[in-house]
């Protein structure tokens, strides 16, 4: 036996701490090896953003003026208001796309094989989460690199690292709603529904693509939407990050939201309540 | 001196706790589906060192019972404990000593079969390092050595189950549940698969709980748990059934115990 062993001779009972960094460091590895396997998923993951960027924002350029709103200093233009709404559009995407994953993996047993494991099943779903966390912010600075070679960057490079503990916060909270709604979607087949009832209206009743001033001068109802929707906290958390300011309105509710879905998604994955038994008739 | 200590302390934590303790104890589980009784009043044991078969019928309740066994639900009547360690209040005590073999696949397709048994191996606290090391022997054992590097997706069905097999010893448990494990695989995969079994049962003191519908599996000297519509029908050595029934096979004894009608569809 090596000393590398050290860590793993197990307790005869209970878990080291050790043991649980094993454990959340086996869920991402996996997650990582399975997101480099599907290079489809990856690409189209950064060809989503980048379409809106080229086409979409292209289009509006002159159509939207944006005025100087905080976090800006001087008037911007439409592009760069809307790379942080792409950014969190992209871990939208990927939140449900993980939900996606997890109603596959009940369907096929990978589930199972997770469930399994004997370290508490909060711990396991909170890996779970945190490995599509790490995903999407991967997919978050591939996208970065592009746009800076578009002549799209912060007003200082330390943006790109400020804004990271903000991906992180947002992914996560996106991840857990996925994972809540995973618990609700029946079949794969309704991911579709996830698709038109979820990621659109959420994507498109926010700050994203326009600001809430904005929208307020021509709906407002809208604009209420707008701000009772957490995904606008999320962009605006990332928006102000990615200019060394905190949004702190933002940062409360991303964090207030991300506490809420994630005991939703893990009380629906509670063995003694939840969807797994009254999914449990069709498994015989 | 200090990996001397370790060794023992590896050795201590993996012999089961107590000889008399039951690997699997089931007592008086019964579980609804809305309305529809699953499972009613289901108990029987399974001793360490013991092959023992989980007979029924598609539908008699055995995958009800196996989801509450890996406690994917927790059962709201009776018991289930494993080494003496309830599955509903101890699970992680419970769980660290059983190895499960599903019915669905469920190896990741994508990954190679070590990938595959380093994620297994770290979901339940073992290193890289020490997975890899177990992986020699697991493999070895099942006759896969050569295939650690392939993907899962270019093995043929026999092989996956045996590297299901593998995996599912991997972390050294003391029970291992099998779900109609043989299901879908040719003659030649499910001798296979019956012989490495069979042989972790003998050489390792496995207890094994091996559910199927396939009265082919059982061999004279195995403990079987008769299972249809929900209830324990009967449960014993084998030749002691047999026995007891006065029929002159399994198979008519089986029938004969459940009053079933086995003539058509997939009969075992």
């Amino acid at each position: 036996m090596t000393s590398l062993t050290t860590t793993q001779a197990a307790p005869a009972r209970g878990f080291t701490l050790a043991q649980y960094l094993i454990c959340m460091g086996g869920i991402v590895w996996r997650e990582a090896l399975r997101f480099v396997h599907q290079r489809g998923r990856f690409i189209s993951a950064l060809v989503r953003p980048l379409v809106w960027l080229f086409i979409f924002a292209a289009g509006f350029r002159s159509v939207l003026g944006v005025s100087i709103i905080p976090p800006y200093q001087t008037y911007i233009l439409y592009p760069v208001y809307i790379t942080p709404g792409l950014m969190a559009m992209i871990q939208l995407f990927n939140g449900m796309q993980s939900s996606l994953s997890m109603v596959y993996d009940r369907e096929t047993g990978n589930m199972r094989t997770l469930l399994v494991s004997p370290l508490p099943r909060w711990y396991l779903l909170t890996s779970k989460l945190l490995a599509g966390a790490a995903v999407s912010i991967l997919q978050v600075y591939a996208y970065l690199l592009v746009a800076f070679f578009w002549g799209i960057e912060p007003d200082s490079l330390w943006g790109y690292v400020a804004v990271l503990p903000a991906l992180m916060l947002a992914g996560l909270m996106l991840g857990a709603l996925g994972m809540a709604l995973s618990s609700m979607v029946r079949q794969l087949e309704n991911f579709a529904g996830v698709m038109n009832f979820v990621i659109f209206p959420m994507f498109f009743a926010s700050s994203a693509l326009y600001p809430i001033w904005k929208v307020q001068e021509g709906a407002p109802w809208l604009a209420t939407v707008c701000q009772l929707n957490p995904f606008t906290y999320a962009v605006e958390l990332i928006r102000f990050a990615l200019y060394l300011q905190v949004d702190w309105l933002s940062l409360a509710v991303v964090s207030g939201c991300l506490v809420v879905f994630l005991a939703a998604a893990i009380l629906a994955y509670d063995p003694a309540r939840g969807m797994l038994i009254r999914r449990g008739g069709a498994a015989e | 001196m200090l990996a001397q200590r370790e060794e023992t302390v590896a050795k201590t934590s993996d012999a089961p706790p107590a000889a008399a303790e039951a690997a699997l104890e089931v007592a008086g589980v019964t579980h609804f589906y809305g309305k529809r009784r699953a499972l009613d009043n289901v108990s029987f044991t399974v001793a360490p060192g013991t092959f023992t078969v989980l007979l029924g019928l598609n539908g008699a309740g055995k995958s009800t019972l196996f989801s509450l066994i890996t406690r994917l639900y927790v059962n709201r009547s009776g018991t289930i404990k494993i080494f003496g360690y309830d599955v509903a209040k101890q699970s992680g005590e419970a769980l660290r000593r059983l190895g499960v073999v599903f019915q669905a696949r469920t190896l990741d397709l994508e990954l190679t079969v070590t990938q595959n048994l380093i994620y297994h191996a770290a979901l339940h606290g073992i290193g890289p390092f020490e997975a890899k090391r177990r992986m020699v022997d697991v493999l070895a054992r099942a006759g896969l050595a050569d295939r650690a590097g392939e993907k899962v997706r270019n093995l043929s069905g026999g092989y996956i189950r045996r590297v299901e097999i593998a995996r599912a010893f991997l972390h050294h448990p003391h029970l291992l549940l099998l779900d109609e494990p043989t299901v879908g695989l040719d003659i030649k995969a499910r001798a296979d698969i019956i012989a490495q079994v069979r042989d972790l049962v003998a050489t390792e003191g496995l207890g094994v709980l091996w559910t199927t519908h396939l009265i082919d599996e059982i061999a004279p000297s195995d403990c079987v748990v008769i299972l249809h519509q929900g209830k324990v029908l009967d449960k014993g050595v084998a030749s002691e059934i047999l026995a007891r029934s006065g029929a002159p096979d399994m198979r008519s004894a089986f029938v004969k115990i459940t009053g079933a009608d086995i003539s058509q569809g997939d009969a075992p």
